[in-house]
């Protein structure tokens, strides 16, 4: 009995200080841009200071560069949801063509599909400057777009829901009526497919938003910059880590407080969307695989 | 069907194809054979990039394999808010993703302010910013930045398929003597091996593609750290600071060719994915 209670207090330990570090940055940010950058050093870390600093933060960090940083929250949006509405429209009626028709090719789009859904993004995305490059496209917000649009796991959400759960008599049922397939697709199978339509809506739109090396490729004015590569330039012109920008770092007025804002508000949608859909999110880690 | 086709083909197809050409040909398109290949190995930066790499890998591969499974066993059996709470805590930072980790940790990793100033002064002997990201460091601490945004997800992954364990099966070995441990080693461990393969393979092929992490702490280094830390940042050196962009590409497919082999591996060998009815 006395072992299983020692038994019980380790573990609950060890989880206790796991999450301490999972938890502790994220409050950390949560209360940084609430101190004076001077108070971020003196006072404790966890403590909190005011209000009015956070304004005065959010003062210098919407007067740098002449309001770069809306732009850069509008780019991001921007490119997001533009290229998810495309993965959308492209991605729900391929899933359910490789799901329900038969046609010559079938098993290798259905093949290609699964193999680029699990490479590395990463992998991609010098090839794909090289090939944007060739065509001339670098430096256009379409360089990111279409790329983000491409999103074979959501191809592959849409198909396993189709093959899985949309009983093949529905479909029939349907074409006796009279529909014709493209009929049978958007009046039988597409209001069925809601719930994949969220799932890939989030799933797209987060991996959009965080996205950093593609943009940080294809993009050259900072006019165009998402807010992940938003964030690095910040950075850059920041004396807090980077002592090369030093008496620069006094006129804009860009410091530890405002660079943790610049983070937070960076995060807030994807946050929003993680605490709304961790459960259908953590299905997307196991790349919709075999019921568990 | 029709929109997606093209999208595939030329974001999915084609780029790797168009790389492939590159790393084989001269900046005038002619067939060189490897030499793109053994012109990049042989720069003095492609060693050490990829030693980097590996290293971080496996440093970060490790910490996945222990951590993961240690913690997925031991949320597993716990009352189900309890480890729902855990659970949620530790999925948190993937929300933080991409450049805005690496923000949070340089915050973490600097003394001055860092809630963990005494980790930083007794395990790195760090007092200063520049002493946390010392050359020595750096593969671990990118390690810890990908452990901390995605571990959390693999330990929902690995506890979920902790729970599609029957329950009898787990009384019958209790019935039979064996203890909370044995049960983990000997009946829970064995049914987690799939998913255990799968999450090593992924990561290792995401590892090896490291660019935004040493790219934004390069930036913040004040030129302590080489900005062709990693494969991909010499890759993409290559292309934009000396315009070699068939050099570039051999690296790029060097990579890609982890990825494929990754991908390849997960899709024919672990059952996890359906590709036919």
């Amino acid at each position: 009995m006395r072992l299983r209670v020692v038994g019980l207090g380790v573990r609950l330990t060890v989880l206790a200080m796991f999450a301490v570090f999972f938890i502790a940055p994220v409050v950390w940010l949560v209360l940084a841009p609430t101190k004076s950058d001077k108070a971020l050093i003196t006072s404790s870390p966890f403590s909190f200071g005011d209000f009015h600093h956070v304004a005065l933060a959010w003062k210098h960090l919407d007067a740098f560069s002449s309001h770069i940083f809306r732009r850069w929250i509008g780019n991001t949006l921007f490119y997001a949801v533009s290229a998810t509405a495309i993965t959308l429209v492209a991605g729900v009626p391929a899933g359910y063509g490789l799901a329900i028709g038969r046609f010559p090719g079938r098993k290798l789009v259905l093949s290609l599909t699964l193999v680029v859904m699990i490479v590395p993004g990463a992998a991609l995305v010098l090839p794909i400057f090289l090939e944007l490059n060739a065509v001339h496209l670098i430096g256009s917000s379409l360089s990111v777009i279409l790329p983000f649009a491409f999103f074979p796991f959501g191809v592959y959400l849409a198909y396993l829901y189709y093959a899985t759960a949309l009983p093949p008599s529905l479909l029939d049922a349907a074409r006796v009526d009279g529909c014709g397939e493209l009929q049978t697709f958007l009046r039988v199978a597409l209001p069925l497919a809601k719930p994949i339509v969220a799932l890939v809506f989030f799933f797209s739109f987060v991996a959009d938003w965080n996205n950093f090396f593609l943009p940080y490729v294809v993009l050259a004015d900072s006019n165009q910059y998402p807010i992940t590569v938003g964030l690095w330039d910040l950075l850059s012109s920041t004396p807090s880590f980077n002592p090369a920008v030093g008496g620069g770092g006094q006129s804009v007025k860009i410091f530890k407080p405002e660079l943790a804002l610049a983070t937070l508000i960076a995060v807030v949608p994807v946050a929003i969307v993680f605490l709304f859909s961790q459960r259908a999110l953590v299905r997307g880690l196991v790349g919709g695989a075999v019921k568990e | 069907m029709l929109p997606y086709l093209p999208l595939l083909i030329v974001f999915g197809v084609a780029p790797s194809i168009y790389a492939l050409d590159l790393a084989f040909t001269n900046v005038g398109g002619g067939w060189v054979g490897f030499h793109n290949f053994v012109r990049t190995y042989n720069d003095f930066r492609f060693l050490s990039a990829f030693r980097h790499v590996l290293v971080y890998t496996c440093v970060w591969l490790g910490a996945l394999i222990v951590f993961v499974v240690g913690l997925a066993l031991l949320l597993h059996g716990r009352a189900n808010r309890v480890s729902a709470t855990f659970r949620f805590l530790f999925y948190m930072p993937g929300a933080l993703a991409g450049s805005a980790a690496v923000l949070v940790w340089l915050f973490m990793l600097d003394p001055s302010v860092s809630p963990g100033s005494f980790l930083l002064h007794h395990v790195l002997g760090a007092d200063i910013f520049a002493q946390s990201i010392a050359p020595g460091n750096l593969p671990f601490i990118f390690a810890m930045i990908a452990f901390w945004t995605g571990a959390g997800g693999w330990i929902v992954v690995m506890y979920g398929a902790l729970n599609t364990i029957p329950h009898d099966l787990e009384e019958a070995a209790r019935i039979d003597g064996a203890g909370p441990i044995t049960i983990a080693l000997r009946l829970k461990l064995p049914l987690m091996r799939k998913w255990i393969a799968y999450m090593v393979i992924l990561s290792f092929a995401t590892g090896t593609q490291l660019f935004v992490e040493p790219q934004i702490v390069q930036t913040a280094s004040f030129g302590l750290v080489p900005d062709t830390w990693s494969a991909n940042q010499l890759a993409y050196q290559l292309a934009f600071r000396y315009a070699d962009f068939n050099g570039a590409a051999a690296i790029a497919v060097d990579l890609l060719m982890i990825g494929l082999v990754g991908a390849v591996l997960i899709v024919t060998r672990s059952g996890l994915f359906r590709t036919d009815d």
